[in-house]
């Protein structure tokens, strides 16, 4: 029996090609963890007026720094890393071909680097370039086009990471023509059908609007316009980050727990319904707009409301499936089983306690959603309170703690600490609670979200949840604590690549106690769903967009272009040209008499 | 497809859940009457604000009885007029554009707030009662001098609105 354990083959060694691209995904995502947190632990402290190491106008340089880092490409090549292990895993057969898997790889990578590039030349005057518009790149704030062009690359490699994978399924289903589709290939072949739909509108908006502008070719660009096909990227893209952390939760987290997932059929509708109304609820972003009927933003207010079931639906399930692990375990009792759970484990606490915090920050989202009372948070800190409990805690401590488990099986080295690992995902859950909480009371006071100095010379914030000062030290604590967490999960994983290699890391899954069999068969016929979802976006997209157009044209109202990157430039050439004209002036009036 | 009987209660919880979510938005809408920003104002040229009749010179004018016109300008880095002065116990409305890139404006501590993008009009209709000195805030990142952008909206007795409006400052 053990040596039938020890025999069993790891992922890496069955797929070692693949295992070394999910590896090299995983490192470039903690590369951006890395940068996206050293920026967040200045931000922090320079945002509560504890330390100020930086000008406040460089502030904005590296808000949009830890935004584009963190939100983009910690979470996207994890999610790339994490979906070519699982559709590896789950079909049980390596990529159709590894140049096409490394050529999409080091597309990404090329792009990251270029927009990358383009944000940290902020920092030194030395190099005309600057890409200070913040995650949201909202136009007329104008960003190099090296900005513009790395996010265009980025998002094509991306797509054909897509391709990759239902080549590969398809690969599969020719010699598998009667079977169900995997459950976690099925979860990101519907992820990355959302994700096509909607990337397209802000790969659009970049090539047909924002980098022709940013060069030179054309005048102007909508603000309205290029708003709306950010926002109807900018709220599935949250499903894109979220879907990777759901697929864990539905199929490891269970297994973690000592049990198994309780229904194959309800995961896969639950991922069905985020292909259908992860994008047509964008325009709830734009509540507080001008230039968009109310009526639109009610129809995107109650498709975001249905978008809470899938969620919902989540929760049941992993408690549930967390549960039957916990009575397998032998755990009894209401709530007695909670003790029977291995707290011990890393990969299992952090999950668990970044699903606590997805439920917390599930409430703040229904109160944003809530189009009436957005007024009262909109902008404010309320916001950044509740992503970071989302992407920051749902999202961010679920990919640190499944690295935990699947950096061995695939790579062959334990784990350096499983203790420090342990530590690392609590002291992140305490981080959060503490600054999510006070940027939440914080932003119901008003205290605006993207500032570098939310204090003002005119007004004080009324006191209510504790004053102003006071949250100001809750979230800088949280703030630091939050980054001594990265720094202890970097640090493990680096010492844990200087373990020797050793076998019997290897980790099955377990099937679903309800199985696909239980689950329609038209779940998996993708096209319909496909046709589903583009139809409701077209319905909640087209009359907006044509509205927008309509009113201020394809390229908007007349609104200037306000460059946050050629300003040194003229100032430059202003510079030169002053003692000419000078020149020319004084040999003139040398001249004329 | 078997679904537990606790699964089919949450489910339909769940629902039950949003539709009283959807039901406190439409009562928020048709009971107290919290209409949002739309597209009831006409697009306006950004570059053209200095010819604007409403916005060359941002001002607070009477429309109605205790009803009054805000007409802002929001700008990097500041807003025009500064402070606006609005008569207490009145109705005011604030019609808000911007003359460079996107701003918000946010009258702190209510929920007086938008977002004023150039080529768009923002109009928000509020109560206003007893006198106060409100801090006005941009809310949207706008440029390296963002945090800078504040201005004050304060509520003045109506014999001091007047005294004020009279004398030709209509700040």
């Amino acid at each position: 029996m053990s040596e039938a354990l020890e025999t069993e083959r790891s992922f890496v060694d069955k797929f070692p090609e693949e295992a070394r691209v999910v590896r090299a995904a995983l490192l470039s995502s903690f590369l951006a963890l890395v940068l996206g947190a050293i920026f967040g632990i200045i931000q922090t402290l320079h945002r509560t007026d504890v330390v100020r190491i930086i000008p406040s106008t460089d502030y904005y340089t590296l808000l949009t720094a830890h935004g584009v880092f963190l939100a983009i490409s910690f979470t996207t090549f994890f999610l790339v890393g994490l979906f070519t292990w699982a559709v590896t895993r789950s079909l049980d057969r390596p990529l159709v071909n590894i140049r096409i898997t490394w050529t999409w790889y080091t597309i990404m990578a090329v792009g990251m680097t270029m927009t990358g590039v383009s944000i940290l030349a902020g920092f030194t005057d030395a190099i005309d370039m600057s890409a200070d518009v913040l995650f949201t790149f909202y136009a007329p704030l104008q960003a190099h086009p090296l900005f513009y062009a790395g996010l265009a690359v980025f998002i094509v490699g991306s797509w054909i990471a897509g391709v990759d994978w239902f080549r590969t399924w398809l690969a599969w289903k020719r010699d598998h023509p009667d079977e169900r589709i995997p459950l976690q290939t099925f979860m990101v072949l519907t992820t990355m059908a959302m994700w096509y739909i909607a990337s397209s509108a802000v790969a659009a908006s970049v090539l047909i609007f924002l980098l022709p502008w940013s060069l030179g070719f054309i005048d102007q660009v909508s603000p309205t316009l290029t708003r709306t096909l950010f926002w109807f990227f900018g709220h599935p893209v949250v499903y894109f980050w979220l879907m990777p952390a759901y697929l864990l939760w539905y199929t490891v987290l269970p297994k973690l727990a000592g049990g198994r997932l309780f229904s194959d059929p309800l995961a896969r509708v639950v991922f069905v319904l985020f292909l259908l109304l992860s994008t047509p609820v964008g325009i709830h972003h734009q509540y507080l707009d001008p230039g968009i009927a109310e009526g639109f933003k009610f129809i995107s207010m109650t498709n975001t409301m249905f978008l809470l079931l899938p969620s919902l639906l989540t929760a049941f399930t992993v408690v549930a499936s967390v549960e039957y692990g916990a009575r397998q375990r032998g755990g009894t009792g209401l709530l007695g089983w909670l003790t029977d759970l291995p707290w011990r484990k890393p990969e299992f606490t952090g999950m668990m306690l970044a699903g606590l915090m997805f439920a917390a920050g599930g409430f703040s989202g229904m109160v944003n959603a809530g189009m009436n009372i957005n007024y009262m948070i909109h902008n404010t800190i309320w916001v950044p309170g509740h992503f970071h409990l989302t992407v920051g805690t749902a999202v961010a401590l679920t990919f640190m703690a499944a690295t935990y488990w699947i950096w061995p099986q695939i790579s062959n080295k334990p784990i350096y600490s499983r203790s420090i690992g342990l530590f690392q995902v609590v002291l992140w859950f305490i981080g959060m609670a503490l600054m999510s909480n006070a940027m939440h009371a914080q932003g119901i006071m008003g205290v605006p979200r993207r500032t570098a100095e939310p204090e003002y010379s005119g007004f004080d914030y009324p006191a209510m949840f504790g004053g102003f000062e006071e949250l100001n030290i809750q979230i800088a604590i949280g703030g630091t604590l939050l980054f001594v967490s990265t720094v202890l999960f970097i640090s493990n994983l680096v010492l844990t690549m200087g373990n020797p290699k050793v076998s019997g890391l290897a980790e099955s899954l377990p099937p679903a106690l309800s199985g696909p069999d239980d689950a329609p068969r038209v779940l998996d016929n993708l096209g319909l769903w496909v046709g589903i979802a583009l139809t409701l976006v077209v319905l909640a997209y087209a009359l907006p967009l044509a509205a927008i157009i309509n009113r201020g044209g394809l390229l908007g109202p007349g609104v200037g272009t306000y460059p946050v990157w050629v300003a040194p430039v003229l100032d430059a050439l202003a510079g030169a040209v002053t003692p000419l004209v000078g020149e020319v002036a004084g040999s003139l009036v040398g001249v004329t008499p | 497809m078997h679904i537990h009987a606790y699964e089919k209660l949450w489910l339909a919880a769940s629902i039950l859940l949003i539709l009283l979510l959807i039901g406190s938005v439409t009562y928020g809408a048709v009971g107290p009457g919290v209409a949002m920003v739309a597209d009831s104002e006409q697009p306006i040229d950004a570059g053209g604000l200095d010819e604007d009749e409403r916005f060359s010179e941002p001002r607070v004018e009477q429309v109605g009885e205790n009803e009054y016109a805000a007409y802002v300008v929001a700008y990097q880095f500041g807003f025009e007029p500064s402070p606006i002065v609005v008569p207490e116990d009145s109705t005011v409305t604030f019609y808000v554009t911007s003359r460079d890139v996107i701003h918000g404006f946010e009258v702190v501590g209510t929920n007086a707030n938008t977002m004023v993008v150039p080529g768009e009009v923002s109009e928000i209709t509020v109560e206003i009662d007893g006198s106060q000195e409100y801090g006005l805030l941009c809310n949207e990142y706008c440029g390296a001098g963002h945090h800078a952008m504040e201005g004050k909206v304060n509520v003045v007795s109506q014999e001091e609105f007047e005294e004020r409006n009279s004398g030709g400052d209509d700040a």
